[in-house]
């Protein structure tokens, strides 16, 4: 679908001017309803340039015309970008993503910033910072739209006009808002898209991946902002393959089940809805393999639990009120303006996570907390390997529920994958009781294709 | 273990956050809570294994060490009122 519009957009055969300025209205009527956008990129002005281009004949690139929405923890050059957090207030980033800069580079429109949990600190979209609102589940609006790229998730179901959006992961921020909007959500392998530009949750997990309504159009703004990039030395070198021309045939695929995300605290509905469509990969030729993995699914949770604030709290050490973001008048020494600056801005759940990970690696409990972790994802990370000689893609659902009311709380499913490093993606697969369900697909490192090749055979 | 207000000051302390009595109470409560739930994680053999830092291995990456260019002063010092003469302005250090 978005191949498309490039096509006839290059063509000349859209007023682009005309389509940006609807499009606008759109998103703004949406948001207005919905609280899915921050701040507001000038849209305007870009769709004239490249109707220019378009005039004179030099239209170009992968998305020349398409509007994209940015999840609001990575840097715009010029537009507001606060990772939805009061203490970046403000702060207007004096350059762009790498994965930003490539986007533009093949054409696209920013359109804005999508609200998320503060920094990425949530499954719900529910920790939004101080002054930020909620973003409403496209579905129903007493729901959640899962975090914490809901914003994104909401905007990407709600929008008619042709989107794609960026989102990001820590511990599963992209599948579980895809999974309650009914989306489609890929997170790559961890390396395979530059970080540089991100506002860091937590280093060694944080992915920027990618959203849209279908696997084809997710698949090509991925391929399109991955690859190695000198500003992120833990980028890979590995080669980009067209991840949009991947076919969905799936003829002796082998496909492993993993037997703890379909037994106990599984809702019904979920359950039944994700063994329909692996039974409809069956029909298509795959084959099914059970197996099992205990230590990601019993352990996963502490140990992300662990890992991802000790990595934010030393990442949000930065934050301090004195050359961006959020300041108050420099009043005290240094120690009591931060404190304070600080203790004013952040949200309750980025001072948990703060208080949780400084604890993790403070003398004395490092030991017992994060280097114990550190050793628990390595026995995760080995278990997926094993799992990936048997099986080519990994199926669980992507969360144990469907959306719940805005008050609620779960543990997931998603944070092994991320933990490991994995690519994953949820398709919608059903809905039940007027909401949305969403299969989760994993791959091994670097084997986004063979997750993009199911999702495409389910139909996505 | 015991995690008393006293302990949850000292950590708010190293991360620099000016709790308020109500809020260090309440995150005392929670913390005990939570870590006793991280606990589990004795429950796995871990001997003889490495801590991995990262999901895939990563390396030292080095780039041509060639002159480019830096962030523009005035444009890094139009992100904050605190600054004057060219500087940043901060608050008391001693």
């Amino acid at each position: 679908m978005i191949k498309k519009f490039v096509q006839e957009a290059k063509a000349g055969k859209i007023d682009l001017i005309e389509h940006a300025q609807k499009a606008l209205e759109e998103a703004q009527k949406i948001s207005q309803e919905y609280h899915y956008i921050t701040a507001w990129a000038d849209v305007e002005q870009r769709a004239k340039e490249l109707q220019e281009q378009a005039k004179n004949g030099t239209a170009h690139g992968k998305l020349f015309g398409v509007l994209v929405s940015v999840k609001d923890s990575i840097c715009v050059k010029g537009v507001e970008t606060t990772a939805s957090s009061a203490i970046l207030k403000g702060y207007k980033p004096v350059f762009n993503a790498t994965a930003i800069q490539k986007c533009l580079n093949e054409g696209a429109i920013i359109l804005g910033k999508t609200v998320i949990d503060e920094f990425g600190f949530g499954g719900f979209s529910t920790n939004v910072g101080k002054g930020y609102l909620k973003p409403l589940n496209p579905y129903d609006k007493k729901r959640s739209t899962g975090g914490s790229s809901g914003g994104a998730a909401g905007l990407t179901k709600k929008a008619t006009f042709p989107h794609l959006a960026f989102a990001e992961s820590t511990g599963g921020s992209i599948v579980n808002p895809a999974s309650f909007c009914g989306v489609v959500g890929i997170c790559p392998t961890y390396g395979r898209v530059s970080r540089y530009g991100l506002i860091d949750y937590a280093n060694s997990l944080d992915k920027i991946g990618t959203m849209a309504l279908n696997t084809e159009d997710a698949a090509l703004l991925l391929e399109v902002i991955s690859g190695k990039d000198e500003h992120d030395s833990t980028t890979s070198e590995q080669q980009v393959p067209s991840f949009s021309d991947t076919p969905g045939a799936i003829n002796g695929l082998r496909i492993g089940i993993v037997k703890e995300a379909f037994g106990e605290g599984i809702d019904n509905n979920v359950r039944k809805h994700v063994l329909d469509a692996v039974y409809k990969l069956e029909q298509k030729g795959a084959r099914k393999i059970e197996l099992s993995l205990p230590i990601g699914m019993n352990y996963g949770v502490p140990t992300y639990f662990t890992l991802a604030p000790t990595e934010a709290s030393t990442n949000l050490a930065k934050y301090c009120g004195i050359r961006y973001g959020a300041s108050e008048q420099l009043t005290g020494n240094y120690n009591e303006y931060f404190s304070r600056v600080r203790n004013n801005n952040f949200g309750e759940e980025a001072k948990r996570r703060l208080l949780l990970g400084t604890f993790a690696r403070m003398a004395g409990y490092r030991d017992a907390f994060y280097t114990k972790a550190a050793k628990v994802r390595t026995k995760i990370i080995q278990e997926y390997a094993a799992a990936f000689k048997q099986v080519d893609v990994i199926i669980t659902p992507t969360v144990a529920i469907q959306a719940p009311l805005q008050n609620f709380m779960i543990d997931i499913l998603t944070v092994s994958p991320n933990l490991a490093g994995l690519p994953h993606m949820s398709v919608p697969v059903a809905e039940a009781n007027g909401l949305p369900i969403g299969m989760m697909l994993i791959g091994p490192q670097f084997g986004e294709q063979k997750i993009i090749q199911a999702a495409r055979a389910h139909g996505q | 273990m015991e995690i008393t207000p006293e302990l949850v000051k000292r950590v708010a302390a190293n991360a620099r956050l000016n709790l308020k009595e109500d809020e260090v109470k309440k995150f005392a409560a929670e913390m005990k809570e939570i870590l006793e739930n991280f606990k589990k994680l004795a429950e796995v053999n871990t001997d003889n294994t490495e801590p991995s830092f990262h999901p895939v291995p990563v390396k030292n990456v080095a780039r041509e060490d060639k002159v480019g260019k830096g962030l523009d002063r005035e444009e890094a010092l139009a992100l904050t009122p605190h600054h004057k003469n060219g500087y940043f302005r901060g608050p008391k250090t001693i």
